[in-house]
């Protein structure tokens, strides 16, 4: 029985929280690989799990400018440009 | 060189997102203005506990955290919230699929272009921050919990006692939501 939309992004959710099983992961690549609707789906959850992550500023204060937009790339003695995580 | 006037520039270039960041979680803006301003308070009075400059706002973001998890206990234990198991938000899920588990068309997704390029468009995250206030109460809650605040759904349960499978429900569903808003409001420029 062929997997619906519906059911994929149950799965696509899903793997945002935990490892999928073996056999959930098999279903949903074959999914995919027919669904282009369903691939732009999982692109934007993935997108809405990094965009919570960016909420939170690592180093730069300021989002719209990311440290690679300014300053010197020489400048790799820079404190600031040390991004341990948190 | 002067640390302490650096940092308190810092903290008020950071409160907007600091009170932002508060609101989805909390629900409620005096709420989610006091937990900032808790949290900036116990930042300048710990200043010297925090270790050099990179990562300040990420220091200070953690210990709002710490106000936010317990400003949603207060609100949880006295009954403000509706049981989570309760919210009643199929729309989420039917209003996006036909009958027979396929997209409608009017909700097919697509492409948001490069995440670069989208994150670093300020009318994204304007209309991410509407999508979430747009967003029920408890899926919000939760969403944030997971997403914003990086707890796992195993803990998000303890916190909220609720099961686990409760819980990745109202996240596929807070997930489908959020990506119908903002795709309406980022690609189609309907506010929403």
């Amino acid at each position: 029985m062929m997997m619906m939309c519906k059911e994929a992004t149950r799965l696509m959710s899903l793997k945002q929280d935990r490892s999928l099983t073996f056999q959930e992961r098999i279903s949903l690549r074959l999914h995919l690989s027919m669904c282009g609707a369903c691939r732009e789906c999982n692109r934007q959850f993935d997108l809405l799990h990094e965009a919570g992550e960016k909420f939170v500023p690592a180093h730069d204060p300021d989002r719209k400018e990311g440290p690679e937009k300014k300053g010197d790339p020489d400048k790799k003695d820079d404190p600031e440009n040390d991004d341990d995580g948190r | 060189m002067n640390d302490k006037e650096d940092r308190l520039q810092r903290l008020t270039a950071v409160r907007p997102r600091l009170v932002s960041f508060a609101l989805m979680h909390l629900r409620d803006r005096s709420q989610a203005e006091d937990a900032v301003q808790e949290a900036m308070m116990s930042a300048i009075e710990k200043n010297e506990s925090f270790a050099g400059r990179s990562g300040y706002e990420t220091w200070v973001f953690g210990i709002l955290k710490y106000k936010i998890l317990d400003t949603m206990r207060v609100q949880k234990r006295h009954g403000r919230w509706q049981p989570l198991e309760d919210e009643d938000d199929d729309d989420a899920i039917d209003r996006q699929f036909q009958q027979n588990g396929r997209w409608l068309e009017s909700a097919r997704p697509s492409s948001w272009g490069e995440p670069e390029a989208t994150f670093e468009n300020e009318h994204f995250w304007q209309v991410f921050d509407a999508c979430m206030i747009a967003l029920p109460d408890n899926a919000a809650r939760v969403f944030s919990l997971r997403e914003l605040m990086g707890l796992s759904t195993e803990d998000i349960c303890r916190e909220l006692d609720i099961k686990e499978n409760n819980c990745w429900v109202i996240l596929h569903r807070a997930r489908l939501r959020l990506r119908a808003c903002i795709e309406k409001g980022w690609l189609k420029g309907e506010t929403a």
